[in-house]
This record gives C-alpha cells, sequence and structure tokens, in this order.
C-alpha cells in the first residue's frame, strides 16, 4: 500500500550550526492518519514540523509531503496543507464570518462556494448566532474549534496541528477531538502535537522524539506493550528521561 | 489557624461589571498544604490568584492569607507570599544569577540566607547563572521564576499554572520540587489546567466559569462520583463511540485515552451493553469496570 | 536604601544591555545639533553679488568698491537694466543684486538721504536673509564713514525685497529647540515606555506582590533617565559652546535650575502616561503625538508663535515646552536674569505640580 502514503521522510536533518535540531528522521504516514508526534520540549518537533510544512528548508535528507518534494515544490505543499497551533490561529478583531472569508480568499476559492460552505461550516458548530461576532468575545474552545474547521475549509489533504488544546477544558477537548475524528474519516490525514498524553491514545500512530530523532513510532497499544507500560504518559516519561539535551 | 481563608470571594470586569470571572468563591487551605485549582483556561484561576496576591480588589466576599485581610493589610502580604505568575515574569535582559540577586535585594534578603531552601531547584540552573534568562529553555525559566518566588522564604506560595506548556518530564520533576518545598512547612496554592495533576495535591478545588464545582481531597471527589463507569474499546474507536452515545442506558459516554468511558444509569447491566454493541459490529470488544478520575468527575459536574 | 540602589542598578543594566537605543538616545541629541547647527549657520564668505548700478557716480563707486573690497562679497557680475535680474538668479550667477537707483547718488548729495534695493533669491529664506543682513550691515558701515566728516547726518535707507523673517530673530534658536526636544523624548517617552515594558512582560506583576512600595520602583526609574539627560544636556551646551560658538550669555545656574524644572515635568508626563496606558505601543504614541509633535511644531522653535492663527496661539500656551523653550533663549541666547522669565517660570511650575499631582492620584498600587 506504498501508493496511500501522504508524508514520506528519509533521513530529515536540521541543523543550526553545530546544533542538530532534527538528526536523521525517516517514516511515513499514511492518508486519512491520526498520527501523534509527540516530545519533550526542545526535542525537535516544532523544527520537524516547520520542514514538513515548507516553511524552512532541511540541511539534508529527503521528503515529500502529498506527493511534492520539500525542497522544489513549497508552494504547491502549502496549498494541499492546512495548519493551525495553539499561539496564532485567527484574527481577534474579525468576526466569525470574516475570518472564514479571509482564510478561504487565501486558497482562491469561489465566493459562492465559500458562502455554501461557510453556512454549513457554522451550523456544524452551532455558531450560527454569533457568525457576526468578533472571533476575541468567542470563549477558548470555541475558537480552537473555529480554528481548527478554517484550517481544513479549503479541504487540504493533511493538517498539522501544533498543540490545538492547550488549557481546553475537558468537555470541549472531546468535541475538538470529534472533529479531529470527522475530518479523518473524510480522507484528511491529521498530524498533531500534544502535551497532553490520554491524546496520544486518541491517535492511530504515535511517534515520539528525543535529542532530535525519533526513538519510538507504533501504535499506542503497541508501544505500551513494548516498553511494559500501562499508558501512554509512561512511555512517554521513559523516553524523554533519556534525553542528554538540555532542552535549550 | 488556616493558611488561606476565602469567603464568598467574586471579581467582575468590564464597564457595567457585566463580566463576572469569579462568583462566590468559598475555601480554607491548611498549613503545609498543596492545594490545586483545577480549571481550564478562562475558568477565574487567574483572577482569584490576584485577588489573594493583593493584585486585584474583590468585588464582594473577603480573604485572608496567613492572617491577614487581602484587603486592608496588603503590605503585609505582599511581605510573605511568594507569587509566580502564569507566563515568565523575570527579566529576560538579566542574567540567571541577577535576577536571582535583585529578587532577593527587594525582599530585603540575601541568597546566602535562604540557599537551603532553593538549593534543589537552583543548583539545576546554577551552570548556566550567568546566561540571560531570555535565553533559557521553557523547564530552566520555570526553574529559575520559582527559585526568585522563593528566595525570601514566603509562609504562602501561590503557582499560577507553573506547568501549562512544559513537557510531561519536567512537570514531574516540578511536582517532585513542590513535595519537598511542602515538607519545608510552606503552604502552596498552585492551578493548573491537567486533570492528571490533581492527584499530586493534598485538595483540590475544580473551577469553571468562576464557579468552585467541588472542593475536597482528591479521593473525596473521586468518591462521590457514584454511577458505575465502563471503560470500553473496540476495533473502530469511533464508531464505538457514536453507538454508546445512542445507547439509551448510557448516560453520558466519552473518549478517555485508551478506553471509551461509558458512565451507566441505574439498573443497567455490563451484559446488556457487550450484546449491544456486538449487534452493531464493534470488533475485539472489551469492556471493563472502572474508578471515576477526576477527569470523569470534573466532566460530569461541568455538565450537570 | 539598598532595595532602592539594586533598583537603579537593574535600570542601568537594561539599559546598557539595549545598545542601540542607549546610542540613539546619546547620539540623537549631538546628531542634531550639529545638523541643525550648520544648516543654519550659514557664514557668508566670497558670496556672489550683482550689481545694477543705475546712478554711475562717485557715491555709487564707492559703495560698490566697499563691497568688493568685504571679504563677505564678491562682485560677479554687473548688470545694466533690471530685467537681468531675474536671469542673474535663474543662472546662479548670485543670490543678491544691490540695485543703486538713477537717483542715488543725487539724492545724498542734495538731501543727505537716499535709497537703495537689495534684491534676494528667496527660494533659501534663512540664506536669503543672513545675505541681506550682512549686505546692509556694509551699507551701514558706509553711511557712517560719510557721516564723520558731515554736518547733517547722511542716510541710506536699504530697501529690501525680502521681509524680515522673524523665525530667524535668534539665529541660534535650534538649540534650546534640541534642549526641550531631547529633555521630552528621554524623559517622558523613555520614562512611559520602561514602566509599561514591565506591565507587559508581567514583571510589574511581581514587583507589586512585593515588599517594595510602588513608588521607588518607578524612581528608581526616572534616576537613570536624569543622569542620561544630565549627560545630553551637559554634551549639548558643550557643543554649542565649543563647536557652534553659541554662548551662554546668561547664568549658567539658572539654565541648569530651569531644565531641572522642565525635567521634572517630563518625568512627571512620563509617569502619567505609564499610569493610563497598559502597551508600549500606545505609550510610545501618546508621547509623540502628545509631546514631541507639539514641541517641533508649536514650542515656537520651527514656526515663530507670533505668526500662527489665534487658535494655534492659543494651543501653543499649554505646551509645557514652549515655556521651556522661552526660558532657555532668554537665559541662554538673550542673557536675561531671572526677572524677565518669572511668568515662564511660573506656568511651568504651576503645569509640574498639576502634573506630578495628576500621575500620583492615578499611580496604581494593584493592577487595576
Amino acid at each position: 500500500m506504498a501508493n496511500d502514503i501522504i508524508i514520506q521522510t528519509e533521513q530529515l536533518t536540521k541543523r543550526f550550526g553545530d546544533f542538530i535540531a532534527v538528526d536523521h528522521i525517516s517514516f511515513d504516514v499514511h492518508k486519512g492518519e491520526i498520527f501523534g508526534f509527540l516530545g519533550a520540549n526542545g526535542a525537535g518537533k516544532t523544527t520537524a514540523m516547520r520542514m514538513l510544512c515548507g516553511l524552512s528548508l532541511p540541511t539534508s535528507g529527503k521528503a515529500t509531503i502529498a506527493g511534492f518534494d520539500i525542497y522544489k515544490k513549497t508552494e504547491a505543499i502549502k496549498r494541499s496543507i492546512g495548519y493551525m497551533s495553539q499561539k496564532f490561529s485567527l484574527y481577534e478583531d474579525l468576526t466569525v464570518k470574516e475570518n472564514i472569508r479571509f482564510y478561504a480568499g487565501i486558497y482562491g476559492m469561489s465566493n459562492k462556494y465559500i458562502k455554501d460552505k461557510t453556512a454549513l461550516l457554522l451550523q456544524q458548530l452551532h455558531l450560527e448566532d454569533e457568525a457576526d461576532k468578533l472571533v476575541g468575545s468567542l470563549p477558548l474552545g470555541w475558537k480552537q474549534k473555529l480554528a481548527f474547521s478554517v484550517a481544513i475549509f479549503h479541504e487540504p489533504q493533511i493538517v498539522f496541528l501544533d498543540e490545538p488544546t492547550g488549557g481546553v477544558d475537558p468537555v470541549t477537548r472531546r468535541e475538538f477531538w470529534n472533529l479531529i475524528y470527522e475530518a479523518s474519516a473524510k480522507g484528511i490525514t491529521v498530524f498533531v502535537t500534544t502535551h497532553y498524553m490520554d491524546e496520544a491514545e486518541y491517535c492511530n500512530r504515535v511517534s515520539i522524539m528525543v535529542d532530535g530523532r525519533i526513538d519510538a513510532l507504533d501504535t499506542p497499544v503497541a508501544l505500551k506493550e513494548n516498553f511494559s507500560a500501562a499508558s501512554m504518559d509512561e512511555v512517554f516519561l521513559q523516553l524523554a528521561r533519556k534525553a542528554t539535551r538540555n532542552d535549550s | 489557624m488556616q493558611s488561606v481563608i476565602v469567603n464568598n470571594l467574586s471579581k467582575n470586569y468590564g464597564k457595567e461589571k457585566e463580566i463576572k470571572a469569579v462568583k462566590d468563591v468559598s475555601f480554607d487551605v491548611s498549613p503545609a498544604e498543596i492545594f490545586g485549582i483545577i480549571g481550564p483556561d478562562g475558568a477565574g484561576k487567574t483572577s482569584l490568584f490576584r485577588m489573594l496576591t493583593t493584585l486585584l480588589l474583590p468585588d464582594s466576599g473577603n480573604a485572608s492569607v496567613d492572617g491577614s485581610d487581602i484587603v486592608k493589610d496588603f503590605k503585609a502580604i505582599r511581605k510573605k507570599v511568594g507569587y509566580m505568575p502564569g507566563r515568565f515574569s523575570l527579566y529576560q535582559d538579566l542574567s540567571v544569577e541577577e535576577n536571582l540577586n535583585f529578587f532577593a535585594t527587594i525582599f530585603n534578603t540575601t541568597i546566602e540566607k535562604n540557599y537551603d531552601l532553593i538549593k534543589d531547584i537552583y543548583i539545576q540552573i546554577e551552570p548556566f547563572k550567568k546566561r540571560k534568562a531570555g535565553k533559557l529553555s521553557g523547564g530552566m525559566k520555570q526553574k529559575l521564576a520559582l527559585s526568585c518566588a522563593l528566595i525570601h522564604r514566603p509562609v504562602v506560595l501561590f503557582l499560577d499554572e507553573p506547568t501549562t506548556g512544559v513537557d510531561a518530564v519536567s512537570r514531574k520533576e516540578f511536582w517532585d520540587m513542590l513535595k519537598r518545598l511542602k515538607q519545608q512547612g510552606i503552604t502552596i496554592l498552585v492551578s493548573t489546567p491537567y486533570m492528571d495533576e490533581a492527584g499530586l495535591c493534598d485538595r483540590i478545588t475544580l473551577m469553571q466559569q468562576g464557579k468552585l464545582l467541588s472542593t475536597g481531597t482528591p479521593t473525596e471527589i473521586t468518591g462521590s462520583f457514584k454511577q458505575t463507569i465502563l471503560g470500553v474499546k473496540a476495533a473502530n474507536m469511533y464508531d464505538l463511540l457514536k453507538d454508546l452515545n445512542a445507547y439509551n442506558a448510557i448516560e453520558d459516554a466519552y473518549a478517555f485515552g485508551e478506553y471509551h468511558h461509558a458512565v451507566m444509569k441505574e439498573n443497567s447491566s455490563e451484559e446488556a451493553l457487550q450484546k449491544y454493541l456486538e449487534e452493531k459490529g464493534n470488533k475485539e470488544l472489551v469492556i471493563q469496570q472502572i474508578k471515576p478520575t477526576i477527569e470523569d468527575s470534573f466532566l460530569r459536574l461541568m455538565k450537570s | 536604601m539598598k532595595q532602592f540602589f539594586s533598583f537603579i542598578k537593574k535600570e542601568f543594566y537594561h539599559i546598557w544591555r539595549d545598545r542601540r537605543t542607549m546610542f540613539i538616545l546619546l547620539g540623537m541629541p549631538l546628531a542634531q545639533i550639529i545638523i541643525f547647527g550648520f544648516a543654519l549657520t550659514n557664514e557668508v564668505k566670497n558670496e556672489s553679488i550683482a550689481i545694477l548700478d543705475q546712478s554711475k557716480d562717485a557715491a555709487s563707486s564707492q559703495i560698490i568698491n566697499k563691497i568688493s573690497a568685504s571679504r563677505y562679497f564678491n562682485v560677479t557680475a554687473l548688470l545694466h537694466n533690471p530685467d537681468e535680474i531675474a536671469r542673474t538668479f535663474q543662472t546662479n550667477t548670485a543670490r543678491i543684486v544691490l540695485v543703486l537707483p538713477s537717483t542715488f547718488g543725487e539724492d545724498l548729495r542734495h538731501v543727505n538721504k537716499a535709497q537703495v534695493q537689495l534684491v534676494t533669491d528667496a527660494s533659501d529664506p534663512n540664506i536669503a536673509t543672513t545675505l541681506i543682513n550682512y549686505a546692509t550691515a556694509i551699507i551701514t558701515d558706509y553711511q557712517q564713514s560719510l557721516n564723520s566728516t558731515a554736518v547733517i547726518p547722511y542716510q541710506i535707507n536699504v530697501q529690501s525685497r525680502m521681509l524680515y523673517n522673524p523665525q530667524l530673530k535668534g539665529a541660534y534658536s535650534f538649540v534650546p529647540g534640541v534642549m526641550a526636544m531631547v529633555l521630552m523624548l528621554i524623559c517622558t517617552m523613555m520614562t512611559a515606555i520602561t514602566i509599561v515594558r514591565e506591565k507587559e512582560t508581567g514583571t510589574m506583576e511581581v514587583m507589586l506582590v512585593s515588599p517594595v512600595q510602588p513608588m521607588k520602583i518607578v524612581m528608581a526609574k526616572a534616576i537613570p533617565y536624569l543622569l542620561l539627560t544630565v549627560v545630553n544636556i551637559t554634551n549639548i551646551l558643550l557643543l554649542s559652546v565649543f563647536v557652534l560658538d553659541v554662548p551662554i550669555n546668561g547664568s549658567l545656574i539658572l539654565l541648569t535650575g530651569e531644565s531641572i524644572l522642565f525635567t521634572i515635568t517630563c518625568l512627571s508626563f512620563g509617569l502619567l502616561i505609564s499610569s493610563v496606558t497598559d502597551s508600549q505601543q500606545t505609550a510610545m504614541m501618546i508621547s509623540m503625538m502628545g509631546l514631541f509633535l507639539p514641541t517641533v511644531m508649536l514650542s515656537g522653535f520651527m514656526f515663530p508663535i507670533e505668526n500662527m492663527p489665534l487658535a494655534l496661539r492659543i494651543v501653543s500656551n499649554v505646551v509645557p515646552s514652549r515655556w521651556y523653550y522661552e526660558i532657555v533663549v532668554a537665559v541662554m541666547i538673550k542673557g536675561l536674569g531671572i526677572s524677565s522669565i518669572l511668568k515662564q517660570t511660573l506656568v511651568l511650575s504651576g503645569m509640574t505640580v498639576l502634573l506630578l499631582s495628576l500621575a500620583i492620584k492615578n499611580f496604581k498600587i494593584r493592577l487595576e
């Protein structure tokens, strides 16, 4: 089933001077998969994710995203992915509708399409009454759900989520994961980082980065078996404690 | 005497005080206790902490910290509490050593005088003492901030979301440090959005939308969860969750790590659920009894 | 006290480690003085002058000789009719033309009273004014040499084709102007920004939850900037005295005293701004719009107040730097004593008391 591979990296490396931020990582992600990308602060997650999104060029190694080479086709990559992070997601001083329109506009969608799809999306998120409210006035959980929906509005093949649920209440966190499941069921590949270990369990497969390398990659069940651990939390702690790099 | 006593404290913001950040909150904290305020962003944890550390005036109610009133005796409180705000609040252009020295002087003390208290923590960042605080990693910044908050040997320590955005390893280390501080007799109030940290506190309170949902020891809170929770897993977890939510003998079902949690109504049976789920075509079905966790309690209290 | 010193030490670290800002704060006033100084001190030397002599007699040639003999002017063209004046300017042959009317010699001889005309290229009004002043001085000089032997005094009226430009009344007005600007910039803007920065980074929160008296935090912030201001003012005065030859005509002690008064005004203003804003950006905008621009536009330094429309003249009264500017001009340039600047000093003191009490009233010992 090699043809359903949507992210493929081979010996992908990023150096900053003497410092090897990402150290020869190789992995594949399949279409429609929910792929958890874990690691302690400073393990190299953000750097790796930036390369995969076409925001920074690798020092060496190979990678293709949605079939596009990350050295040559960064523009094509950007068109086929969505991105959302905890820190930056939506413009707080624009309304819900304006935000959607703005992001959809970036991807050059027709006005009619945007209008129809916006209505549908607002209905799904139960945000019809808030459509003309400023995003800044919404509770955090709603913002995050909206940000995710906006990130997949243009129906990308892959969506990258950088700690999407930080600080969100447990109910909303579950609603957020429901959205992730739905996206995955529609065939969108979800690449997600998180500090909540219970969320690692929701992923189809999980990779754990330590000191710039991927030290473990498997389904949560297999990982727990291999490390004779009761939870993903224990697996993570066992691996992360081996880190020699000071997390700077 | 209780270290912290809070009576019906409220705080409102906005022109017409229409935003109610803290609503009629009451609790006590005993000396040398680790007291956790657990709740998501926007629950009102920071407003509550700012009132207790005399940074904000309450709109109603009163509170005392180590016997001093938070409004009248604010000067006395400022002398004896340590406070670590949610975001990193040290001088980024000063070195580790300069920051610590500075904080020692403003509290009229020296590093040497209270070194025994911060030694465990400071020793880990000492190799970088000439480095500018802005150039430290997240975990190290956190340790420096804690050292600075402890430098005057406070009676009560307020830590506002000290572990937010910090990875699991650093979080674990941080809680170990708090345990040692407690042994030194320091009362610690700590807020966190991570439910799994609740078990590390002596007593906790669950906070949501400005209100306290429940206060007590972690065991008391989970013990008050009377219904049966079944952990269910199957080959397709997403379909399983939909099936669980459609089943009428289930009050609530939600994802919970490896298993989904199903809160059962009274008079429901495990066998009936198993039969129903198999009929729905779920494969590799596993059902087991689950002890309620803090998060289960929180979810139930939030929804009720 | 140790607490207080450790605060001041910390402030110095902040300033010292932000080298770029520090160099701007120290270098900008110097650059301003030098640029203004050399742009405005137009020393006239061997300037080309054209002459239209319609009189052509003994008196007119004596004046022409006197002008060409001076080290200020070179006679580069002799014109024959008035139409040529414009061309002289267009071809840059000269920037000033002396016109001696045909009746000049006769008038001087018979009625002891004659007229000459100076036409200047006023596209650069500053230079034009300077040239007229120099040429007028030479003609006056000639007139005096005639008077020394005459019974009835001779009188030569110089008519210039450019109105007297009051903006250049005090030729070195930019030194007091720059002083006002620098004080405003450092004491007000920097004090406001550095306090607000602590609010932004959250360090103010930690400071407030400590036994330090909040007022001390603020005082400690003012001191390093006060010192920086003293360095700057000293630099400006040294530069103006030794490089630009602008002397301090009045009392240095009086000047210093008035400068300290204005510094306190500025610090109070900065403190007030910091207590009503929460972001460095806002503090910067308020300082720029509320203080810096009025200092430049309405203090009388760039544009003379007497030439302004009534509304602006009224507004200029509430700009503190206007009063300080007048004080410095009076003391430094005109060499006047305290009695002549009593009004200005009183107004400035009143403003300071008002601003300081507002600032203290608005100062927060909590977060809101």
